[in-house]
C-alpha cells in the first residue's frame, strides 16, 4: 500500500501555491469544458433534427428554459423531478468507482421504497410520532436497499457473476415481490381497484423543503453527494475503493479487501437508491404499488454516467436532466413534438458525451507541463 | 422569452379561432375562456383506453373558444401533477382531466385543494362528497353495459359455443365486463360459456398473445378482452382465424375480417358537457356517470365478422339498454355456485360497483 500511496510525478511538481492552483484550474476546466462542448454539439446535432421535421430549434431551447427553468414553477418543478434521480444515479456512480457496473437501482429503489411503506404501517396504526416513524422507515428503506445491492456485490465477487446482468435482472425479482405482497397479503383492502398497501397518512408525509414544492429527497440528495465526494476522494476508504477499481488485482497483491470493498460500496449504492424509494413513498405516493417502479433507477444510469461516476458532479447533470424531463410536457403541448421527443434530446446527448471521452488529454490547453518546465 | 409573449400569442390564436368561427357563420356558441388539460398514462394511439379519451378531446378542438393541452405517457407519480401543475401555471388551464387511475390520490386531491379556482375531474368513480374538495370530481361510464352488446352479438357468432375473454386484473370493474359479456351471449345462445384468462396485469402485451393463442387453442372462436390496448389481442386473435369483439376504443380496422362490435366509451359526451358548463359559467357536476341510457358508452360500428342476425340482436340489446332494461335479472350464482345476486338490480345500482366473483357460465379463476 505505502507504494501506491506515493504522490504521482505530476502532481508532485506544484512547488509553490500559484502552481498548485493553476495546475487545479486547469485540470478542473478540462472537465468543465468538454462536457460543456458535448453538449453543445448535441444542441446542434438535436437543432439539425428539429430542422428536419421543420421546427425551429431557437422555440424549442426557449420552451426548454421556460418550461425547466424559466419561471420559479418551473424551477421547482425541475428540482422536484431531478430528487429522485441524483440518489439512483450514487446506486450507479459508487460502485463504478471500484470498476462495477450495477444498472439495477430500480430494484433497490422498488424493494427500498416497499419496505419502508409495509415498516410503516404498525407504526402508523400504534400512533408513534411521525418524526421517529419516518426515521424508521428511512433507515428500512436504506437497509433493504442495502442488502439488494449489496448481494450484487457479493456474486460479483464470490462467486464472478457479472454484476450487470444480476443487477438488472434482481430488479425484476425485486418489482415481482412487490407486486406479490401488494396484490396479496399486505393489500389495502379499502382500494379495491389499485393494489397498494396501507396509506401512511398525511401526517406522516415527508414535507416540502420550506418556501418552495420540493420535498427533502433534494436536500438529502444533495448531502449524500457531498459526503459521498468526500468518502470516496478525503478518506484511505475512498483511495482503496478507486486503487481496487484501478486494477483489483494490484490491489489484491497490496493486500487490500477488494471483496469486502466490492460489497461495502455496492451496499452503500444500494442505501442511497433505497432512500429514492423511501422519499417516493414518504413524500410522493404516501404507499406502495406499481407506480414505484417509475423508471427513475434507470435514468439514474444516464445521469450517472454523464457525471462521468463523480458524485458532485451527479448534482447539476440530475438537475439538468430534470429540466429536460420537466418541460418535456410543454414542448409536447407548445410545438405538437412527441412526447419521445426530449427523449431523442437525451439519447443524443449521452452519445455524445460518451463519445467526447475520447477527448480528455488531447487539448495542449488543459495539460500540465511536466516538472522540466517548472523550475 | 415574456411570459407576455405567449400570453398575447394564445390570445391572438383563440381570437382567431373565434373569429373564423363567426365568419363562417358555426352555430355552436363560443365557449369563453374554456382551456381543459387533459393528462394520459400512455400514448395517445393506443387503440385503447387513451386513444378513447383522445378521440374525445379531438372533437372537442372543432370547438371554437375551446383550448386544448395534452400531455401523453404520464406515469402515475409526482410527474402527473407537475404536468398538471404545468398546464394550469403556463397554459392557463381551467379544468384539468385526469384520465388514469393512480392519478387521483394523492396527486389530484392535494391539486385541487392547491388551485382551488381550478376544476378537477377524474376519470374513475373515486369522488366522496364528504372527504373531497368541491372542485373535484369524478367521471367514468358503465363499460359493462356495451361489453353485454358484445356478448349478445358474440353468442350468434361462435360455432364452438366457446367465447375467450383475456382480462387484466380481477377487480370489480374488469369482473363486471366479464359477468355482462357472457350474460349477453347466453342471452341469445344458452350454450355459449366464456372462459377467462388472467395476465396479472394492464398491460403485458407477451402474456396477452399468449393467453389469446392458448384460449383459441382451446377452442374459443370469439375472443374479446379489458386490458388497457387490446392491439395484441385482437390482431393475434384475427391471425388464428377467429372472430374478435373489442374494448375501450375502436380495434376495427386491426381484425378487417374478423371483427364483430366493441365496447367503446364515449367520453365526448362528458367532456362536451364540461366545456358548456364552463363557457357558461355554471358549476360542474362533481359526479357524471352512466351507460347506454346516458349516452355515455357506444358499440363500435359492425365489422365483417358480425352477421345479420347477429347485428339484430345487439341493436335490440342497445335499445333494450337505452330502455333501462336490467342486464342482471337475479337469482344468479357464481361459478362456485353460491346466490350472490339474489335479486335483479338496475343497472347503475352501486351493489353491482361491489362485485368480486366469475358468474356461472364464465370458467375460469380469480384467485
Amino acid at each position: 500500500m505505502a507504494d501506491i500511496a506515493q504522490p504521482l510525478p505530476s502532481t508532485a511538481v506544484a512547488a509553490n501555491h500559484w502552481g498548485d492552483l493553476s495546475v487545479r484550474l486547469r485540470r478542473g476546466a478540462e472537465y468543465v469544458a468538454i462536457p460543456l462542448f458535448a453538449l453543445a454539439i448535441s444542441g446542434f446535432l438535436f437543432s439539425l433534427l428539429l430542422l428536419a421535421l421543420g421546427k425551429s430549434p431557437i422555440e424549442f431551447f426557449q420552451l426548454v428554459e421556460r418550461g425547466g427553468f424559466g419561471t420559479a414553477f418551473s424551477l421547482q418543478n425541475t428540482l422536484q423531478r431531478s430528487s429522485p434521480l441524483i440518489l439512483t444515479a450514487l446506486c450507479v456512480a459508487l460502485p463504478a468507482r471500484i470498476g462495477l457496473v450495477v444498472i439495477g437501482g430500480e430494484g433497490a429503489l422498488v424493494l427500498g421504497g416497499f419496505a419502508g411503506a409495509v415498516v410503516a404501517i404498525p407504526l402508523v396504526v400504534g400512533k408513534v410520532s411521525p418524526l421517529l416513524t419516518l426515521c424508521i422507515m428511512a433507515a428500512t428503506s436504506m437497509l433493504i436497499g442495502a442488502i439488494w445491492i449489496g448481494i450484487v456485490g457479493y456474486l460479483r465477487y464470490a462467486r464472478g457473476v457479472n454484476e450487470t446482468i444480476s443487477s438488472l435482472l434482481m430488479t425484476y425479482i425485486g418489482i415481482a415481490i412487490m407486486n406479490f405482497f401488494v396484490e396479496g397479503s399486505l393489500r389495502d383492502l379499502t382500494n379495491p381497484n389499485k393494489p397498494s398497501t396501507m396509506p401512511i397518512g398525511d401526517t406522516y408525509m415527508v414535507g416540502h423543503i420550506p418556501g418552495t414544492d420540493v420535498h427533502w429527497g433534494l436536500a438529502a440528495g444533495i448531502v449524500l453527494s457531498i459526503v459521498l465526494y468526500i468518502l470516496l476522494s478525503r478518506t484511505t476508504f475512498g483511495f482503496a475503493v478507486r486503487v481496487s477499481g484501478g486494477n483489483p488485482r494490484a490491489a489484491l497483491a497490496q493486500g487490500l479487501p477488494v471483496g469486502q470493498l466490492i460489497v461495502i460500496c455496492c451496499a452503500i449504492a444500494g442505501a442511497c437508491a433505497g432512500l429514492a424509494g423511501f422519499f417516493e413513498v414518504a413524500a410522493i405516493q404516501g404507499r406502495a404499488n406499481a407506480s414505484l417502479a417509475a423508471g427513475y433507477g434507470y435514468t439514474g444510469i444516464l445521469v450517472a454516467f454523464l457525471a462521468r461516476h463523480n458524485p458532485l458532479a451527479i448534482v447539476p447533470v440530475a438537475i439538468l436532466f430534470g429540466g429536460i424531463v420537466a418541460s418535456g410536457g410543454l414542448i409536447e403541448r407548445r410545438m405538437g413534438l412527441p412526447d419521445a421527443t426530449v427523449l431523442v434530446l437525451q439519447g443524443l446527448t449521452f452519445v455524445v458525451l460518451l463519445m467526447s471521452e475520447t477527448l480528455y488529454g488531447r487539448f495542449k490547453i488543459f495539460q500540465v507541463r511536466g516538472a522540466a518546465d517548472r523550475t | 422569452m415574456s411570459l407576455l409573449g405567449l400570453d398575447r400569442r394564445t390570445f391572438l390564436k383563440s381570437g382567431a379561432a373565434s373569429l373564423v368561427a363567426a365568419g363562417t357563420g358555426a352555430k355552436m356558441a363560443r365557449a369563453a375562456d374554456v382551456s381543459i388539460g387533459i393528462v394520459y398514462v400512455g400514448p395517445r394511439d393506443d387503440f385503447g383506453w387513451n386513444q378513447a379519451h383522445a378521440v374525445a378531446v379531438k372533437a372537442l378542438k372543432s370547438l371554437p373558444g375551446v383550448k386544448i393541452s395534452e400531455e401523453e405517457n404520464v406515469p402515475e407519480t409526482d410527474a402527473c401533477s407537475k404536468a398538471m401543475e404545468s398546464m394550469i401555471n403556463l397554459d392557463g388551464a381551467n379544468i384539468i382531466l385526469g384520465t388514469s387511475f393512480g392519478y387521483f390520490d394523492p396527486f389530484m386531491i392535494d391539486l385541487s385543494k392547491k388551485y382551488a379556482k381550478v376544476e378537477f375531474r377524474h376519470a374513475a368513480p373515486l369522488w366522496n362528497a364528504s372527504k373531497h374538495p368541491k372542485n373535484l370530481g369524478s367521471y367514468f361510464g358503465y363499460l359493462n353495459q356495451a361489453h353485454y352488446v358484445d356478448g349478445v352479438a358474440a353468442g350468434l357468432s361462435t360455432k364452438s359455443n366457446k367465447l375467450g375473454f383475456v382480462a387484466a386484473k380481477p377487480i370489480a370493474s374488469v369482473l363486471s365486463n366479464i359477468n355482462s359479456f357472457m350474460l349477453g351471449a347466453k342471452s341469445t345462445n344458452p350454450k355459449a360459456a366464456v372462459q377467462v384468462i388472467f395476465t396479472g396485469d394492464w398491460s403485458l402485451p407477451v402474456r396477452e398473445a399468449e393467453a389469446t393463442n392458448a384460449l383459441v387453442d382451446a377452442g374459443n372462436d370469439v375472443i374479446t378482452c379489458h386490458v388497457d390496448s387490446p392491439k395484441v389481442v385482437i390482431e393475434t386473435a384475427e391471425k388464428r382465424g377467429v372472430k374478435t369483439c373489442g374494448h375501450n376504443a375502436s380495434q376495427a380496422p386491426l381484425a378487417p375480417k374478423g371483427f364483430i362490435t366493441g365496447a367503446e366509451y364515449k367520453w365526448v359526451t362528458i367532456y362536451k358537457g364540461y366545456a358548456a358548463d364552463l363557457a357558461a359559467g355554471k358549476t360542474l357536476p362533481n359526479m357524471v356517470s352512466g351507460g347506454y341510457e346516458a349516452d355515455m358508452v357506444q358499440n363500435t360500428p359492425f365489422g365483417a365478422g358480425a352477421d345479420e342476425p347477429a347485428r339484430k340482436a345487439a341493436l335490440a340489446a342497445i335499445d333494450g339498454l337505452k330502455a333501462k332494461k336490467p342486464i342482471y335479472v337475479g337469482p344468479l350464482k357464481d361459478n362456485k355456485g353460491n346466490v350472490v345476486i339474489s335479486k335483479t338490480y338496475d343497472n347503475l345500482d352501486p351493489f353491482l360497483d361491489q362485485m368480486n366473483y366469475l358468474l356461472e357460465g364464465v370458467q375460469g379463476s380469480i384467485t
